[in-house]
C-alpha cells in the first residue's frame, strides 16, 4: 500500500487499489472493530471548525484501537485565537503526537499542513474544500449494501453548490462506471467545474431541477444533503431554498428493492421522519461506517495493516 | 533621427522584450525585478504600435536571461517574446512558454483560501498553458488567465 507521505488530503491522490485497499480493511474493521493495534501510540484530533459527528466518530476509532487521544473541539480555546499560525500550531502538536486528524475552516488548510508536518495529516475536512473520510465511508456503504461500485443509478440531491461531500464523492467515483444524475435548484446546482471534471474523467451524468417519482424509482442510491445555513452570505436566499427537496415515506412507495437512502447528516428537514422505518432508510447506518473506515484510514497512515 | 525614434534607441547588446500590453510594463519590471538593475535599462509604456494600438517595451543593456528566469512573465504576458541582441544583431528570437507551475508570483483570489491566511507562498499548477489557466494546489480554485492577481 503506497500513499504518498501517508497523509490523506484529498482523494484525488488515491488510485482505484488505494481505494479498494481501504475498504478493504474497513470491512475488517467492521468484523471486529476492537483491535489494540494503536496501544501506545497517540492521535491528536484538531478541530478549529466544530464537527462534533466527524470528531467523535475519529476519537471513538482512535480509541478502540487502543490509542490516547489529545486535541480540541473548538479553536477559541486555542492559540490560534491568539494568533498563532498554522504552521506553529501543527508543528507544535507534532512534538506530541503520531498523527493529526484535522478539520478547518480554510481551505487548502490540510495540505499546507501536512507540507510543514514532520507527523501524517488526515484531513477531516476544509472548508468547501475536501472531506475525504466522509467519502470513503460513502464509498463503504454503497459497496456494502449494494456489493458493488459500478453500474449504478447515483441521484444527488439538494446543496451540490457547497456541498463538499458531493463534490468528494465525485472525484473518487472517476474510477468506477456508475451514472449520477444531480437534482438541485438552481441557486444550488451543480458547479461547472465538477460538471467538467465529469466529462474529463467520462463520469456520466444529467441534471434536473425535479425531484420525481421518476428520479427515486429509477435510482440504487439517493444521496440527500442538507442546505446549509453556514455556508450562505445570503440568509434570504436560504430561507428561500431550504425547503424546496424533502423525501417522504409516500414517495418511496415503488422505489427499487436495493434503493438505500443516504444523507451525510446532520439532517434538518430534508428526510422527513417517516422515512426513518423505512427499509431503504441507510443515513445511521452509513454513520457507523464511518467508524470503520476512520479505522482503516488511521491505520493507514501509521503503515499498519490488518 | 526623429525624437520619438529616439525614445526607444538601439542596443549594443542585452535583451528586449517588445509588445507588452502597456498596462503590464511595470508588473514586468517587478516580476524581473529591473529595478535592482545596475545597467541600463530602459522601460517604454504607451508607445505605438500598428498591432496592439499600444505597447510597451522593456530593453536591458548587457543582461540575458535564461527560460526559467523569463517563465513566469507568462503568467502576466501570455506568448511573450524575448530578443536577444549581440553587437546591435538580432542573434535569437525567444517565444516563452508557461510554466508548468507557478510559486510564489500569482494570489489566489479564493478570500478562504489558507494562502490568504498563513505567512506562505502560493502555488499554483498551469492546467492549461494554452488558455493560461491557473488552480491552486491548496484550495483547488480554478482561476482563468485574465483574473490572474500579483502576490
Amino acid at each position: 500500500m503506497a500513499l504518498a507521505g501517508n497523509s490523506l488530503i484529498s482523494l484525488e491522490e488515491l488510485t482505484k487499489e488505494d481505494i479498494l485497499y481501504l475498504l478493504a480493511q474497513a470491512a475488517k474493521f467492521e468484523e471486529e472493530p476492537n483491535r489494540r493495534v494503536l496501544e501506545g501510540k497517540v492521535v491528536a484530533t484538531l478541530f478549529f471548525e466544530p464537527s462534533t459527528r466527524t470528531r467523535l466518530s475519529f476519537e471513538t476509532a482512535a480509541n478502540r484501537l487502543g490509542a490516547r487521544v489529545i486535541g480540541f473541539s473548538d479553536a477559541a480555546t486555542t492559540s490560534s485565537s491568539k494568533g498563532e499560525s498554522l504552521k506553529d500550531t501543527i508543528m507544535m502538536v507534532s512534538n506530541y503526537a503520531d498523527v493529526i486528524v484535522m478539520r478547518h475552516y480554510l481551505e487548502g488548510a490540510a495540505r499546507y499542513a501536512s507540507e510543514v508536518s514532520p507527523v501524517p495529516i488526515i484531513n477531516a475536512g476544509d472548508g468547501a474544500n475536501q472531506h475525504p473520510s466522509q467519502t470513503m465511508l460513502d464509498l463503504y456503504s454503497m459497496q456494502k449494501t449494494q456489493g458493488t461500485l459500478d453500474g449504478l443509478n447515483i441521484t444527488l440531491v439538494g446543496d451540490l453548490k457547497y456541498g463538499r461531500t458531493v463534490h468528494s464523492m465525485l472525484t473518487a467515483m472517476r474510477h468506477f462506471k456508475s451514472k449520477f444524475r444531480f437534482i438541485a435548484p438552481r441557486e444550488l446546482e451543480m458547479p461547472c467545474e465538477y460538471k467538467e471534471y465529469c466529462r474529463k474523467y467520462g463520469i456520466e451524468f444529467s441534471e434536473s431541477r425535479d425531484f420525481d417519482r421518476n428520479v427515486i424509482n429509477s435510482s440504487d442510491i439517493i444521496y440527500m444533503t442538507r442546505v446549509q445555513r453556514e455556508r450562505f452570505t445570503d440568509l434570504m436566499e436560504y430561507e428561500r431554498v431550504k425547503d424546496t427537496y424533502i423525501l417522504r415515506n409516500d414517495m418511496l412507495a415503488e422505489a427499487k428493492p436495493n434503493l438505500k437512502i443516504m444523507h451525510p447528516l446532520p439532517r434538518v428537514n430534508e428526510i422527513a421522519l417517516d422515512v426513518d422505518d423505512n427499509p431503504a432508510a441507510y443515513y445511521f447506518k452509513q454513520a457507523k461506517n464511518g467508524l470503520f473506515v476512520r479505522e482503516a484510514l488511521i491505520c493507514n497512515s501509521l503503515n499498519i495493516q490488518i | 533621427m526623429k525624437k520619438s525614434q529616439l525614445m526607444v534607441a538601439a542596443l549594443e547588446n542585452g535583451t528586449v522584450i517588445d509588445h507588452i500590453p502597456s498596462e503590464k510594463v511595470f508588473d514586468v519590471v517587478n516580476l524581473l525585478e529591473l529595478q535592482k538593475m545596475s545597467t541600463p535599462v530602459t522601460v517604454g509604456a504607451n508607445l505605438e504600435s500598428h498591432k496592439m494600438g499600444r505597447k510597451g517595451i522593456i530593453k536591458i543593456a548587457d543582461r540575458y536571461f535564461t527560460d526559467e528566469e523569463v517563465s513566469k512573465l507568462s503568467v502576466i504576458v501570455p506568448n511573450i517574446v524575448l530578443t536577444t541582441i549581440h553587437d546591435y544583431d538580432v542573434t535569437e528570437k525567444r517565444s516563452i512558454l508557461m510554466p508548468d507551475e507557478v510559486r510564489g508570483i500569482v494570489k489566489c483570489p479564493n478570500p478562504k483560501c489558507i494562502t490568504n491566511h498563513e505567512p506562505m507562498k502560493t502555488v499554483f499548477d498551469v492546467i492549461d498553458k494554452n488558455t493560461g489557466t491557473l488552480r491552486c494546489r491548496y484550495c483547488n480554485k480554478e482561476i482563468a488567465h485574465n483574473e490572474i492577481k500579483l502576490q
